[in-house]
């Protein structure tokens, strides 16, 4: 092995961080659906040619794909060495979650990267596309028992051959989609994409050597592993546990249990999910995978400075026993993992919050709620309006929480209400923040949302997949939790009303004029009410944060006359 | 008119910098000034006093400014309220439901309208332009009455749709205008008639909050130059590198965040190209950041909208200027993993490098030069410190980096220069060979006190053809004042399809613009060279979600055709992406129009220097380490060099306002110019 100076090493780190970044700008530019385009929901990077270990990955994607992307470079490692016939100019395309993480939604592909005949590595690139067939559009089918009816499921399979590449596995991927047009060209975008990491890699290679290079790989690993381990360090040792609940598997009505102990001992952790409920027979199932890649998304946000590299797991282990909801095998219906995974999430917070206090903060609104409006215009085109909504951030040790954020596992950002009543028969009566919506606290959780939605069609119909409907975000260190999240249809005739399963709701039809209400929780709190200093309060009301009754009720302070 | 002097004043956060030029003789000359913060009118003039003592023979100011960006960035704006359509008043705090970091869930937001003074009337435009409930003004008047009661100075009124009709923003103002006691009246759809409510919303919420500040500002400046005899124009530089009036400028304070900068990119655009480097990446190493920007073709590159901070956007038009956590201040550690890194955290100017003796004692990249002899510490830039503490700096960078990676305090400090270089490089490989540009086309110009020592190295590491030194790289902003051209910006959204448009409407509304622009030009009373319009629109395929700015060719009096357009978006698609979409319709969802007034451009030859040798230019040796070793390097007092002269590296070219670093394997010469190019030998 080549010995590397360190300043040699530190270039490297950046100069191959540059081609993974520069791997994400060229999806987002050229995506067609708003979801990669604007939601940056995908990710690119580079994976170890014999395990698939994330080796470097894009700082733009989706924080979930750092951990799970490794699982889908393997599942095609595995693939291309029983059929035998891996050669350059391969292109493997799928999106099958059990083995590659996440949903059927994210499609994969995946490249290897040759060198004087050799895998060097693998290039991949993931991207959430718009519809992929199933029972729904937008494919969050909250009512799903078999990953068959959430949509087409590809195993890996080569998209190209030698550099040829086959039309007739874009026919078959694009028949399966509502929006064959968009597929088509989020396809376009990660071909795109992957055809830039080879170049830009190949460069970088001829500059500094292949020896060089490789060795550089290496030493990032090792370097990710002791960061990782320096950070457990500082730990208390002790095993610390949270329990949450999800309100049900949109089949029966039965809250879910997630649990977790967390045994952190002489700079290693173990992520005991022994306690979690079995397996559901709705979507809240997740892949082995995806709990993992779930476990590195929390670690991130309380340790910023470790990198997204296969090496920061290596300190870290997991008990996932099979049958638990977090160990899904097909064809267990897997299409709301990100409920899941954000309950998860939580439970890493609480947990650690008992080990190091000063590093965490409340829970955040904790559901996507992903919403379906869906219908024909008078000219019989078919409309899909089809988003994921915000709420708030918890309190933490320098604040109250973030109005309105992005979820935890996601960055984001919200289409604006022009663009969507620009394409869709809709017309927006509320978008407003939710006054008392945040978890009280010494830090207030920060507010979710009100989205107030009118058809103004003839008939659409509407599915709404969300959680926290029943077990509200917690706050942490004595602070409290948000408001529950809500989800009304106003009818015409005056009559409210809510979804059988608290957030899960399917085949609702909506009339012209008639209104969906969405109200999403706030984030929790973090510390005691008690510290709450009534300065703060009093702000609070002013603007409209806090109700006057809340204030008293919660905090003992009188509003401002 | 009056005089015959033209003055560019660049009022930063340390230092405002002038230079004056004389039409009449063709005369110029530099100033340096503190900058008195909080009062910037004071400094102003004293820079202007320090050059002329008689105003009255100034023709034009042309001013570029961070009160502005300052504001923004301090939150000390107006007290703005906001009016927004009923069920809305939150847009502005929602923004587009994002945090300000990827990861870790601490951030914070503080809207520069709190929620209290941010009211809502009944009204509603849907999406096609139709008014769905029309507005009372006799609510807008009650409205505006709450809101001066809270102490509100400004308003916006921010409404949904506003940008496809424009109606029931217009009678708002009009009733606002009987309760309102001053012009400090902002409706979105004249400030920004383009779809997406957040954008629109924050860009006329923040020209609102600025308007006190700036107006005030601008109004004592103007009226304290006046006092003193000055009889011509003041001009203001904007985000997008051209001038406005005053009165522009009053009303549209949103169009100042980014003027400092701005000032600069221009001015280098100018000078590079004047010396044969028509493709330019400006580099502008300061305390915190490196600033990067790409000129191709003289043309600079501009951004549709830019964040001053998280949440705080503003979008009009402005000079791309890409900044990366890598500046003098910053801080050089070794990670828990052994990993060396230089920034993003930041010493700052207070209390700044180890070298300082201000307190602070982690290692910066100052720190660096200084310990490998390329910062001279007998004789800091600035002029606030009489020296630099080498030894602390040595003994910082000992400590922190160079026991933990095993290596002596100089191979430490070279270390952590080739680490923060390589950052740097990185930031310039973003903005050209990720832009599909060959960097060997271009030059990479440094300005600010900082660049010039790390423009070789940069050179090398990304493989850019040369380095462009101006004489003056710490007044180029204020120089760039003096050659700015006036350039107004406007937008429409039409949000059609290609084969939608209504041609004769779309024609009609570039040919509006035209005229607005042309009215504002005529009456700004500033002589043009000639005047330049620029048509182009934001077009993507149907289904896409992130547009292609694509230019049009336009031609006074002839009306654009679908054929005109869709080629235009083919060849531009063609370019960034390699391969069209066939079948997929093409949809326009923005036009953008462009006035442009040309102003007479500075003969650069008035800069270079006369006379001058070689030999005088010596002031002796000095130990500079790179590469691994210790080289005697000759110092040179630049401004004594000929045109013409030839150095080979290692050298040390030390002036006023920067120092220069010609690398042992590089050479540098002074052009015809006075401009001091270095490049492979």
């Amino acid at each position: 092995m080549t010995d590397l100076d360190p300043v040699t090493l530190a270039v490297l780190k950046g100069r191959l961080e540059q081609i993974a970044d520069e791997m994400d700008a060229t999806l987002f530019r050229s995506a067609f659906n708003p979801i990669i385009a604007e939601a940056r929901d995908a990710s690119h990077g580079l994976y170890h040619a014999g395990t698939g270990d994330t080796l470097v990955q894009g700082k733009a994607g989706l924080p979930i794909f750092v951990g799970a992307m490794a699982f889908a470079v393997r599942a095609v490692i595995e693939k291309s060495k029983r059929q035998g016939d891996l050669a350059d100019g391969d292109v493997y395309i799928f999106n099958d979650p059990y083995d590659g993480g996440t949903h059927l939604s994210d499609f994969k592909l995946v490249r290897p990267f040759f060198r004087n005949g050799q895998v060097f590595c693998w290039l991949a690139s993931v991207g959430h596309w718009h519809d992929v067939g199933g029972n729904v559009p937008g494919n969050y089918n909250p009512i799903a028992t078999e990953c068959f009816q959430e949509g087409m499921l590809i195993p890996p399979v080569k998209l190209f051959a030698k550099g040829e590449i086959r039309t007739d596995v874009i026919d078959i991927v694009t028949a399966n989609s509502r929006l064959p047009n968009s597929a088509y060209g989020d396809l376009n975008g990660q071909i795109n994409a992957l055809d830039l990491g080879v170049r830009r890699l190949s460069a970088l290679l001829d500059e500094y050597g292949d020896d060089t290079i490789d060795a550089a790989l290496t030493q990032l690993r090792l370097r990710a592993a002791q960061l990782m381990r320096a950070n457990i360090a500082e730990l208390k040792d002790g095993t610390y546990s949270a329990e949450d609940f999800l309100d049900n598997d949109g089949i029966k009505d039965e809250p879910l249990k997630l649990a977790l102990d967390l045994k952190i001992e002489g700079g290693t952790m173990t992520f005991d999910f022994s306690r979690c409920s079995p397996a559901c027979a709705g979507p809240l199932n997740i892949a082995r995978s995806t709990t993992i890649a779930a476990c590195y998304v929390a670690l991130k946000h309380i340790f910023q400075d470790v990198p997204a590299n296969a090496g920061v797991l290596d300190p870290i282990s997991f008990i996932i026993p099979e049958g638990t909801l977090l160990a899904a095998t097909a064809p267990k219906p897997v299409g709301g993992y990100t409920e899941t995974i954000l309950r998860m999430i939580d439970t890493v917070f609480v947990a650690l919050a008992q080990a190091c206090p000063d590093r965490v903060n409340g829970c955040a609104y904790g559901t996507i709620n992903a919403l379906s409006l869906a219908g024909h215009r008078k000219d019989g085109r078919r409309w899909v309006m089809f988003s994921f909504f915000g709420g708030g951030h918890g309190g933490h040790p320098n604040g109250d929480g973030l109005n309105h954020g992005n979820a935890p596992i996601s960055t984001a950002t919200i289409p604006p209400v022009e663009i969507l009543e620009a394409a869709y028969p809709v017309m927006f009566t509320r978008w407003a923040l939710r006054p008392d919506s945040g978890g009280p606290g010494r830090s207030r959780g920060g507010l979710g949302a009100i989205y107030e939605i009118e058809l103004l069609e003839e008939q659409a119909d509407v599915f709404l997949f969300g959680e926290r409907g029943r077990f509200a975000p917690p706050g942490v260190l004595g602070g409290g939790a948000a408001a529950l999240n809500r989800f009304t249809v106003q009818r015409n005739d005056g009559e409210e009303e809510t979804p059988p399963m608290a957030s899960k709701w399917v085949g609702i039809k909506l009339a012209k004029g008639e209104r969906v209400r969405l109200e999403t929780p706030g984030g929790g709190g973090y510390g005691p009410v008690s510290e709450r200093p009534a300065a703060a309060v009093k702000r609070d009301i002013e603007n409209g944060y806090v109700s006057k009754d809340a204030a008293q009720a919660v905090y003992g302070v009188k509003g401002a006359a | 008119m009056s005089g015959r002097l033209v003055i560019g004043v660049d009022v930063g956060g340390t230092f405002t910098d002038l230079f004056f030029l004389d039409e009449a003789s063709g005369r110029s000359w530099i100033g340096k000034v503190p900058s008195t913060r909080g009062r910037e009118a004071i400094g102003f003039l004293n820079g202007v006093r320090q050059g002329t003592d008689d105003l009255s023979q100034v023709a034009t100011v042309v001013h570029g400014t961070t009160v502005g960006t300052n504001a923004l960035l301090e939150r000390k704006g107006g007290k703005a309220g906001v009016i927004a359509t009923e069920g809305f008043r939150d847009v502005l705090e929602m923004r587009r439901r994002d945090r300000p970091q990827t990861w870790g869930l601490w951030g914070q937001f503080e809207p520069v309208v709190p929620r209290e003074r941010r009211v809502e009337v009944a009204e509603r435009v849907l999406a096609d332009g139709t008014v769905h409930q029309a507005i009372d003004p006799e609510e807008v008047k009650v409205r505006a009455r709450d809101l001066l009661a809270l102490g509100a100075q400004a308003v916006a009124v921010t409404f949904i749709n506003s940008y496809a009709n424009g109606q029931n923003e217009r009678i708002a103002a009009e009733a606002l205008k009987s309760v309102w006691p001053n012009a400090y009246v902002n409706i979105s759809s004249e400030i920004l008639p383009e779809i997406r409510e957040f954008e629109r919303t924050s860009t006329t919420v923040l020209n609102a909050y600025l308007q006190p500040v700036v107006a005030d500002y601008l109004d004592r400046l103007e009226a304290d130059l006046n006092a003193q005899g000055f009889t011509g124009q003041l001009l203001i530089v904007q985000s997008n590198g051209g001038v406005m009036t005053i009165e522009t400028a009053k009303a549209r304070p949103v169009r100042t965040a980014l003027s400092g900068p701005a000032a600069g990119v221009i001015a280098a655009a100018h000078i590079a190209e004047t010396a044969g480097f028509p493709n330019v990446v400006t580099g502008d190493i300061g305390g915190t950041s490196f600033d990067v920007s790409l000129i191709a073709s003289g043309q600079t590159a501009l951004a549709a909208q830019t964040a001053i901070d998280f949440g705080l956007v503003v979008r009009t038009p402005m000079i791309e200027i890409t900044t990366i956590g890598a500046g003098g201040g910053s801080i050089a550690s070794v990670d828990r993993g052994g990993l060396l890194q230089v920034g993003p955290e930041s010493a700052g100017a207070v209390p700044g490098p180890v070298c300082y003796g201000q307190g602070n004692d982690r290692p910066t990249l100052t720190d660096a030069n200084v310990v490998l002899g390329r910062i001279n510490a007998e004789r800091p830039i600035g002029g606030g410190l009489a020296r630099l503490d080498v030894e602390a700096a040595k003994a910082a960078i000992a400590k922190h980096i160079g026991d933990p990676l095993g290596l002596d305090p100089v191979a430490a400090a070279e270390a952590i220069v080739r680490v923060a270089n390589s950052r740097m490089a990185g930031a310039i490989r973003l903005v050209s060979i990720e832009r599909g540009h060959n960097p060997r086309d271009f030059a990479l110009m440094p300005f600010g006190g900082g660049g010039a020592l790390h423009a070789g190295a940069l050179v090398k590491e990304v493989g850019l053809k040369a380095a462009l030194i101006p004489p003056y790289p710490g007044v180029t902003s204020a120089l760039g004042c003096v050659i700015a051209d006036m350039r107004h910006d406007f937008v429409q959204t039409v949000n059609r399809t290609l084969e939608d448009i209504d041609l004769s409407a779309f024609n009609s509304e570039i040919a509006r613009m035209v005229e607005d622009g042309e009215r504002l030009l005529d009456r700004s009373n500033v002589a043009f060279t000639g005047r330049d319009i620029h048509v182009a629109c934001d077009m993507l395929y149907l289904g896409q979600t992130h547009t292609v700015a694509v230019p049009i060719h336009w031609i006074k009096g002839r009306a654009l055709d679908r054929t005109a357009i869709r080629q235009a978006f083919e060849q531009k698609y063609r370019e960034i992406y390699g391969r069209l979409l066939d079948g997929i319709a093409i949809r326009v969802l923005n036009l953008h129009v462009a006035l442009i007034g040309r102003r007479p451009k500075l003969d650069l030859a008035v800069l270079a220097p006369s006379g001058g040798s070689i030999d005088d230019a010596k002031q002796g040796e000095r130990p500079i380490y790179v590469d691994g070793r210790w080289h005697d390097a000759t110092v040179y007092a630049r401004h004594r060099l000929p045109v013409g002269a030839i150095l080979s590296g290692p050298a040390i070219l030390e002036q006023q306002d920067t120092t220069i670093f010609v690398e042992p394997d590089l050479q540098a010469r002074v052009d015809a110019l006075g401009n001091i190019i270095i490049e492979p030998m």
